[in-house]
């Protein structure tokens, strides 16, 4: 019972403010939608037995993503009234293609069956006598390794990706030439000069 | 109804996904709220991974989910790097100009 009023109210949550993502009007208040998408969805990973991606979920989320979504569209100098007002003629579209999504979901969720054997086929059962994190950091540096270190390698590449799109070197910005720095002699940079007494370096 | 099983999870999931493919072609012209919505999609697929994980007792659902969840962080970071990058060029971020980009 509490159970289900759990989960009915982190849905409901979930549901209405992933609805308002897409539809609200300033972009800001759709970033904040999106974080609280993200903590309801967190809210039912922790009642299905997944703390652990629970806490990533909020950590890399909600800490990391959305916040970056926030930095660009503060950052970003756009008039967001201006791009609303397609919203209401593309309406019909989008909602005769959600409607046929609703359809094509529900054809699949009438229709299917859990088989016989999806039991035997488990590839990693989970294990009865460790908390989540464990036995989820117990396959993924085993079996999965291959599959951790790619994701790490995904990551770096969308870091230096990310970077090289958005440096720039402006025209007229004095740099730092370390290469020239570290090359400079001394001939460049001193020049010694007999001083007459009285006259001063013309 | 008060029992919470897999088909629950489903459901909600489902309306996650179809919300985002709605956002997708409903926000044409704001790119920000279409990666939202595609974040929302992948989130919504990481439910349906969390929820079958739980439901079976194999934890590999949680795995993969783990790196959909790196890939939608990697997705979103050189998705909002190209959007500044198209925003500087051209002073607003319509996805009707997307086209120009191409070389």
């Amino acid at each position: 019972m509490l159970q289900a009023a759990a989960f009915y109210i982190l849905a409901g949550t979930a549901v209405i403010s992933a609805f308002m993502v897409v539809a609200a009007r300033n972009p800001v208040r759709a970033v904040l939608f999106l974080i609280l998408t993200f903590f309801s969805a967190a809210g039912l990973f922790v009642m299905l037995g997944a703390e652990f991606l629970a806490m990533l979920l909020v950590i890399v989320y909600v800490g990391a993503v959305a916040v970056l979504f926030l930095f660009v569209v503060m950052m970003l100098d756009v008039d967001f009234a201006a791009l609303k007002e397609g919203f209401l003629s593309y309406l019909p579209l989008g909602g005769a293609v959600a409607l046929a999504l609703v359809g094509i979901l529900s054809l699949t969720g009438i229709s299917w069956v859990v088989s016989d054997t999806a039991g035997a086929a488990l590839q990693t059962p989970v294990p009865p006598d460790m908390s989540n994190a464990e036995a989820l950091g117990s396959i993924l540096y085993d079996r999965y390794v291959f599959f951790f270190q790619l994701a790490g390698l995904v990551l770096l590449v969308a870091m230096i990706g990310a970077i090289v799109l958005t440096l720039r070197h402006r025209e007229g910005v004095r740099r730092q030439n370390i290469a020239r720095q570290v090359q400079r002699r001394r001939e460049e940079g001193v020049e010694l000069v007999e001083v007459k007494s009285g006259e001063g370096i013309g | 109804m008060f029992e919470i099983g897999l088909g629950h999870y489903l459901t909600l999931a489902a309306i996650l996904f179809t919300i985002g493919v709605f956002g997708i072609f409903v926000n044409r012209k704001n790119v920000i709220i279409l990666l939202m919505s595609i974040e929302l999609i992948l989130l919504a697929v990481n439910v349906n991974m969390v929820a079958f994980s739980s439901h079976l007792g194999d934890m590999t659902g949680q795995v993969f989910a783990m790196l959909i969840l790196t890939v939608a962080a990697a997705e979103a970071a050189v998705g909002l790097a190209i959007l500044v990058v198209f925003f500087r060029n051209r002073g607003d971020i319509a996805v009707e100009g997307v086209n120009l980009m191409k070389g």
